[in-house]
């Protein structure tokens, strides 16, 4: 394995093409998402989404905020070029609902908002809380190492940029 | 920020190498071994080590109480002491006045007024209560899975040194090359391919 530190700068576009390949796959293919994760019922965008270009040497970012933003604007970024870098999403699983960012250079998990657990009212309602809150947290970190797992084995594959970055594109400048 | 605040953010390590002996025991030695001091101490401007989850401003780990089930849950505190520098300002002014009206000269040299600076940032430091911050995490040895319940830098380079000066044991942040190396099941022709991979066309 490379030196961590000079591996975390030279891969983190890899994070950000991650977070590119997955707004595509929640607005073009439920299904496979579903096949990725069987407890899936959707996954959405939330209400924040950066794009950053660094062509041509200049870094240009794209940020759009609120509840049910027009993402038309993030489609154009990625026609010019840009990556997704960080992606605010609702995860839904059976009758729960998760919601958290996840920034593509670290895949750092932040903001996570767990579906609602019992309260701590004793000292013994504290050890079953806390289980079920790990279970929870597992919940999205195995979502996000699930999707990781089979992007990377896409991206690494011949057909990345014929087909898969292809399609990408095509989804971006159809809009 | 922790386990059971309403909205977390969540740095992932996986950790690397065993432990000898007693899992429970052995952790539980490091823990107490490196422990933050329960009586605050007048000296450095931060103090780290670890602490419990269920009493953070009073270090407990008797009878294994960091295990959750399969999991350890525990916590890292950091005790910073911040002088305002206003603070400085004042008590350095006050100084140099003495110092002047004592030696009855008109200006002090580069070296005199460096070292009145360090005595007066020394002195306040001794007077001055530390301010706790608390770091949850979250370890589950049998999948060399840990959660440490921050994103900012000097917390996660704080937890990364005394993990392994408690336990000797490596704890490797979860990034994308990593996370690609070591978590996604990539065979030796695959990783060999990512070593030499660049940004999509659409992305470069």
């Amino acid at each position: 394995m490379l030196d961590i530190a000079v591996a975390y700068s030279r891969y983190k576009f890899l994070g950000n093409e991650f977070l590119t390949w997955l707004w595509f796959m929640i607005e073009t293919d439920q299904g496979r998402l579903r096949k990725y994760d069987t407890d899936l019922v959707s996954l959405t965008v939330g209400n924040r989404l950066v794009l950053e270009n660094t062509r041509n040497n200049a870094k240009e970012t794209v940020t759009i905020k609120g509840d049910n933003a027009s993402l038309e604007e993030g489609l154009l970024a990625i026609t010019k070029g840009a990556a997704v870098t960080e992606i605010h999403m609702s995860y839904k699983a059976g009758v729960q609902t998760w919601e958290f960012s996840l920034k593509g250079e670290s895949l750092n998990i932040s903001n996570l908002k767990l579906p609602e657990t019992g309260p701590v009212e004793t000292p013994d309602d504290l050890e079953g809380v806390v289980l079920e809150k790990v279970y929870l947290v597992e919940k999205v970190v195995g979502l996000i190492n699930n999707l990781f797992s089979h992007f990377i084995h896409l991206r690494v594959s011949n057909n990345w940029d014929s087909q898969t970055a292809s399609r990408i594109r095509k989804w971006a400048t159809s809009h | 920020m922790g386990l059971l605040s309403s909205r977390m953010s969540i740095t992932r390590y996986k950790v690397t190498g065993q432990l000898d002996g007693s899992l429970h025991e052995t952790v539980y030695q490091g823990l107490k071994q490196h422990a933050i001091p329960k009586i605050e101490d007048d000296g450095p401007e931060a103090t780290v080590g670890w602490t419990s989850f269920e009493t953070p401003y009073s270090p407990d780990f008797e009878g294994y109480s960091f295990v959750f089930g399969a999991n350890m849950v525990f916590a890292l505190r950091i005790d910073k002491k911040s002088i305002p520098p206003k603070l400085i300002q004042k008590h350095y002014a006050l100084y140099v006045a003495k110092r002047l009206a004592d030696t009855g000269r008109h200006y002090l040299s580069g070296n005199e007024k460096k070292s009145i600076k360090d005595h007066v940032v020394n002195t306040l430091v001794h007077r001055i209560p530390a301010t706790p911050n608390v770091y949850d995490l979250v370890w589950e040895y049998d999948t060399a899975s840990l959660w440490f319940f921050s994103n900012l830098k000097a917390p996660n380079e704080a937890l990364e040194t005394l993990f392994i000066k408690s336990f000797n044991l490596q704890l490797i942040r979860l990034f994308p090359y990593t996370e690609a190396n070591l978590m996604a099941g990539l065979s030796d022709k695959e990783r060999d391919l990512l070593q030499d991979i660049g940004a999509s066309r659409s992305e470069e």
